[in-house]
């Protein structure tokens, strides 16, 4: 078989003053921008540092909360907080550490470290990294500013309903919490596209799926559950908000709904969470550990496999954090098993990082040190989770502080330790400098030894009978030398870390720089010179190994002549090479976006709208999210598919390379196809709530409620599909220069969704359906209010695609805006077609009492 | 019962670490009180799988530690070697181990599922106190609050409800906890087999006062009990007290029943017999005449988020005649 990189011209003689005029030009277009303008950046390196640096302040937050907790439970009947305080503190320690660290840190190291391993020069949607970034902050100082004034969430991280459906339990603090982390979710969503995308896209040319190096894996396997995850707990934290705001009875068993269908979306999303927040942790020491053992990774389709397992298993036992629930047995044991199983795949991926370490000749260092951390508290934490995953055991330790102890051990052991681990392998990638091997020790051994102090003890103060989430203690409970010890480990756990932190942001700007390649690693964002380049790396090369450094003799070399592809910028774009998502072959150059206000405006927008809508001021509400919708449009029609100025450009090596791509070889198609499974999936979770209330109603459809209007339903559907078939119509006259044509067939579609949208609505509303009345009325309103806030954006695509097409940028070989619009069309024609089937076929075909 | 024995040989770990552990430890709320037979199941379950998890443990670390500080003198010989770590170690091992203990919880739930129940007492969670119902449904059905007795030996089965937020009922000492769950009702099974006075305890974060939402379980003997159960369903003991009349002036019976008393509210905990309870506001204070006075003037500190009214400002000369008769609640 002859590989393409053997049909490529021989690089040219060396010239060092060509060498030096592509590095100027390189220099000019990836120019960081400077002054107040620095926070306009995008590129992958600027955002994922200010990633890093948020999430690490949200840590430290949260790290203070617990700090808090300790000292108030260090002694019985302790008055340092009131019991008010101590509730919030609690619920803000869940929801800091898990929704504005664990996930975010994942996201950070991703966007820092991704594109240079895949030699990448940014990800493929730069400014939508930044605006997820800035999504993060709002949304996070939001949420954790809401602690200063008093009205903190106090309902548990969890915010079981209904003590937080009812705004006589849970004051404003819930709606905060509800808005505030939605708001953090799309954030989360957005990286998780941008991520996924630039694995599968933005791969070095010659890079097939089996060379992909295993951080890069772990990334897309994490992606993809942030992608499943996270819309289940949109979908409830909808279905939450309105209950709360406007008093649809989804969880308000008075009425027909059911506290349990919250607890089943929450854990639907909370225990992938749990592998969302492990896998990229791992993922850090399966890079670590090769570079440290100097040689490659033992069993690497082994490891592969493995995270692909945990990620499907996590899915499938949600229920073991509702085993006290009441479920019948047969659920139990299912998920109990489910839970057990995990355990096979992560003692793969353990062995196998043993294994390596015993091929090769380890050399220690502080990364090390905390990846061998890392193995001895989660190998105890797994251990303990093979206790709790068995139901009779669980209905004893749930809820005690056994499981506080055990969940510890897994997310310190398993995710905190190997990101310190990961901040101190890159660190010197990121700023060309060392951190001290001394202060590195300190701060781990101040961590180790505090973490155990301060955790071991608390698995025996919960099988003293310690229940979680408790504020006070008495003396004649028999907690108090355990709760002290427990305290003081978590203080010098605490000074651990601010020694690791004193380590990081002392000044060493008389500290000579770091070796290039400091760790002898073998994979690509090691190819980085020192001191680093804005550029990332100066030409592209073919991929032919896991660990090219190694396996590539000359590799740094001829990168550095800019031998490889794309060692130029001479229309002074920021540009990069999009290759096949399975074989690596490159497709296209993609120009991708530079520093720009726009997408700050636009997060900043919509965290107004989200803002707004948790003090209910609905015309603020809806006017900000009328000027996002103009922001995001502003910055779609200035940044993205612009027509190039030539249709192919020369990358280098007798290569050429089109400069824009539409349909699935483009990187807009699969982000737009990626966004609306998550779509989609949240769509299901509405779904999930119908079926749910379905198993539960003794009759189903509910007697004397009525039912929406099956022709009015029937109309709005065939108009829908109609629309959806102008759009596919439109696609192929645009291709066929028939652009009159495509016009009007974009004109019909719009034309077409209006009314069809209103055949739903009314199909409800002529029937006097009253959504407070009752749970099932409310989860028919529920799917029209999806049906009808997507169909609001379904109606944008088409106008703007016309003023597109008016305009010029939009033309039959340039289509890539048409194509995404189509798109989406489809998946609406779907979500369309079952809402339909949920509310006009369905309740006839279900009718009748259960069986 | 065959637990007993087999109890005893697991337990001993126990017996000889506690003592080191656990100076002056109070096993009230502990899972290692084995007062019921579903705690001495779990405690048995636990001291196996503990010690299985501590030696895994050492064997994993003691494996990583050696891995470290070998160098492959035939790399192709250790790299064999180190695939059947992978695939013994990694694979067939935690197979082996995950199923066998499945295997065994299973078999624990299903005798669970099996068991019969000789008694049935209702409890409902209450912001934050427990409402219990003894022989719920039936002629002789008798409301009371924040206290159970049961005979040792009899198993109990527990229905359990809530009316505001999810609570979770557990007795630690007896077995596992069982959420209570609005518009659901679920249901426990408790087999005592010591005697004794043990802590339950809401095991569900349910909002404000949840830390100090109590409750005391006596076990004891079938005929004290019997001679309890006769006691609990007789009307108020001291009709002619002064003090009913300042309880009723006060509007403590708007919340709060005695039987056989005009007083006959439904928000608040039942106090028929409040005086031969052994504890006080849900469980977290001594039934003690001070600590009585202190509750009705002094509420919200010692209990915060109660939704009780505190009474500060009550004369001290009232305060006695109404704590009198509630102490002479017998």
């Amino acid at each position: 078989m002859t590989r393409e990189v053997d049909e490529l011209d021989p690089p040219p003689p060396y010239d060092p003053e060509l060498d030096r005029a592509q590095r100027e030009r390189l220099a000019a277009a990836w120019k960081t921008p400077t002054g107040w303008r620095y926070f306009s950046a995008v590129n992958n390196s600027v955002v994922g540092l200010w990633y890093l640096i948020g999430s690490f302040a949200f840590f430290a937050f949260g790290g203070l909360m617990a700090l808090l907790m300790r000292t108030q439970l260090a002694v019985p009947e302790n008055d340092f907080l009131s019991m008010e305080l101590y509730n919030q503190v609690f619920t803000m320690h869940g929801t800091v550490m898990m929704f504005l660290f664990a996930v975010p840190i994942f996201e950070a190291v991703a966007i820092m470290v991704l594109p240079e391993i895949l030699g990448a020069r940014d990800l493929p949607f730069p400014r939508l990294s930044t605006f997820g970034f800035m999504c993060f902050v709002i949304g996070g100082v939001f949420v954790c500013g809401s602690l200063l004034f008093g009205v903190g969430p106090d309902g548990g991280w969890f915010m079981y309903p209904p003590l937080s459906s009812s705004e006589a339990q849970t004051g404003l603090g819930t709606d905060i919490w509800l808005l505030g982390l939605s708001f953090i979710e799309v954030a989360s969503i957005a990286a998780a596209i941008e991520l996924i995308v630039g694995v599968l896209k933005s791969r070095p040319p010659g890079m097939r799926l089996n060379l992909m190096p295993l951080y890069c894996w772990y990334v897309l396997v994490v992606g993809g559950m942030i992608l499943f995850a996270f819309p289940p707990l949109i979908a409830g934290d909808l279905l939450l908000e309105m209950e709360r705001a406007f008093h649809w009875p989804f969880f308000d068993p008075d009425k027909g709904g059911d506290p349990l269908l919250w607890q089943h979306l929450f854990w639907i999303f909370g225990h992938p969470e749990v592998y969302i927040i492990f896998l990229p942790s791992i993922a850090i020491i399966a890079t670590i550990v090769p570079t440290f053992a100097r040689v490659p990774m033992i069993g690497h389709s082994w490891i592969v496999l493995s995270a692909v397992g945990v990620a499907f298993l996590s899915f499938g036992l949600w229920v073991h954090h509702m085993f006290a629930t009441g479920l019948p047995g047969i659920s139990l044991a299912f998920f109990s098993a489910a839970s057990e199983a995990v355990a096979i795949p992560t003692g793969v991926q353990i062995f196998c990082f043993i294994g390596t370490i015993l091929v090769g000749r380890l050399r220690m260092s502080v990364p090390m040190l905390f990846a061998a951390g890392a193995l001895a508290i989660f190998v105890f934490g797994g251990l303990t989770g093979v206790m709790v995953a068995l139901v009779p055991f669980d209905l004893q330790a749930h809820d005690t502080y056994f499981v506080v102890a055990h969940l510890h051990y897994t997310l310190i052991g398993g995710a905190l330790f190997p990101v310190f681990a990961g901040v101190w392998y890159w660190y010197p990638f990121a700023t060309d400098k060392a951190l001290s091997e001394r202060l590195g020790k300190w701060a781990f051994w101040l961590m180790f030894t505090g973490f155990n102090v301060a955790f071991l003890p608390m698995h025996w103060t919960g099988i003293q009978g310690m229940p979680r989430r408790v504020w006070t203690y008495s003396e004649a409970d028999g907690w108090t030398a355990l709760n002290m010890i427990s305290t003081i480990g978590a203080f010098t756990l605490a000074a651990g870390f601010v020694v690791l932190v004193y380590d990081v942001v002392r000044p060493k700007k008389n500290q000579p720089y770091v070796k290039r390649n400091v760790w002898d690693a073998g994979t690509l964002e090691w190819s980085e010179e020192v001191p680093g380049m804005p550029w990332g790396i100066r030409s592209i090369p073919y991929i032919g190994t896991r660990y090219p450094l190694w396996e590539q003799k000359g590799l740094l070399e001829e990168i550095d002549r800019g031998e490889w592809l794309l060692p130029d910028a001479e229309e002074g774009k920021r540009e990069m090479i999009v290759t096949d998502l399975l074989d690596g072959r490159p497709l296209f150059v993609q120009r991708v976006p530079g520093p720009t206000f726009k997408t700050v405006i636009a997060a900043a927008l919509l965290g107004a709208v989200f803002i707004f809508a948790t003090y209910h001021w609905w015309t603020a509400t809806i006017a900000a999210a009328v000027l996002t919708v103009a922001a995001i449009i502003w910055w779609l029609w200035t940044g993205t598919a612009h027509p190039p100025e030539k249709p192919t450009k020369y990358v280098g090596r007798g290569m050429h390379l089109p400069l824009y791509a539409s349909g699935t070889a483009s990187v807009g198609w699969w982000a737009m196809f990626i966004t609306m499974v998550g779509d989609m999936t949240a769509f299901f979770g509405l779904v999930f709530a119908y079926f749910f209330f379905w198993t539960i109603y003794p009759e189903w459809p509910p007697a004397g409620l009525g039912l929406p209007h099956a022709g009015w339903l029937a109309a709005g559907l065939v108009l829908l599909l109609a629309a959806c078939a102008a759009m596919a119509a439109a696609v192929r006259l645009n291709r066929k220069s028939r652009i009159g044509a495509a016009r009007l067939a974009l004109a019909a579609s719009a034309g077409l969704a209006v009314p069809g949208t209103l055949g739903f609505v009314w199909a409800c509303w002529g029937e006097g359906l009253n959504p407070t009345e009752h749970a099932f009325t409310a989860t028919i309103w529920v799917l029209v209010l999806w049906l009808g806030l997507h169909m609001l954006v379904a109606l944008l695509m088409p106008l703007y695609c016309i003023a597109r097409s008016l305009c010029g940028y939009l033309t039959p070989e340039y289509d890539a805006d048409l194509r995404n619009s189509a798109l989406y069309w489809n998946f609406m024609a779907a979500t369309a077609l079952i809402v339909f089937l949920l509310l006009a076929v369905l309740p006839h075909l279900l009718g009748g009492p259960m069986p | 019962v065959a637990q007993g024995r087999t109890g005893f040989v697991l337990r001993l770990p126990a017996r000889v670490a506690l003592p080191v552990l656990l100076a002056g430890c109070s096993p009230k709320t502990s899972w290692l009180a084995g007062a019921g037979t579903g705690a001495l199941e779990t405690e048995r379950m636990m001291w196996i799988m503990l010690s299985g998890a501590v030696l895994i443990w050492a064997a994993v670390m003691a494996l990583a530690f050696w891995a470290a500080r070998t160098n492959p003198e035939d790399p192709r010989k250790t790299e064999a070697l180190a695939r059947d770590l992978v695939r013994w170690g990694g694979l067939v091992f935690p197979i082996a181990v995950v199923t066998t203990l499945l295997i065994w919880a299973l078999f624990m739930m299903r005798g669970a599922a099996d068991a019969r129940a000789d008694m049935v007492v209702a409890v409902e969670g209450e912001q934050w106190w427990w409402r219990v119902t003894y022989d719920p449904g039936t002629e002789a059905e008798t409301v009371t609050a924040n206290e159970i007795r049961l005979p040792v030996g009899q198993s109990v089965r527990f229905l359990l409800t809530s009316d505001d937020v999810i609570h979770s009922f557990w007795v630690p000492a007896l077995g596992g906890k069982t959420d209570m769950i609005p518009g659901r009702e679920t249901s426990l099974l408790l087999h005592p087999v010591r005697e004794g006075a043990w802590t339950g305890i809401c095991a569900e974060y349910c909002g404000g006062a949840h830390a100090q939402m109590r409750l005391e379980v006596i076990v004891e003997p079938a005929e004290d009990f019997a001679a309890w159960r006769a006691g609990l369903a007789e009307p108020v003991a001291a009709a002619d007290h002064p003090g009913l009349d300042l309880f009723l002036t006060h509007g403590c019976g708007a919340c709060h029943t005695l039987r056989g008393t005009p007083a006959n509210g439904q928000v608040g905990p039942e106090l028929t017999h409040l005086a031969a309870r052994t504890t006080l506001g849900a469980g977290i204070l001594p039934m003690e005449r001070e600590v009585l006075a202190d509750w009705i003037t002094h509420t919200h500190d010692l209990k915060p988020g109660v939704l009780m009214p505190a009474y500060p400002d009550l004369p001290p000369q009232a305060l006695d005649t109404l704590v009198d008769f509630l102490m002479a609640l017998e």
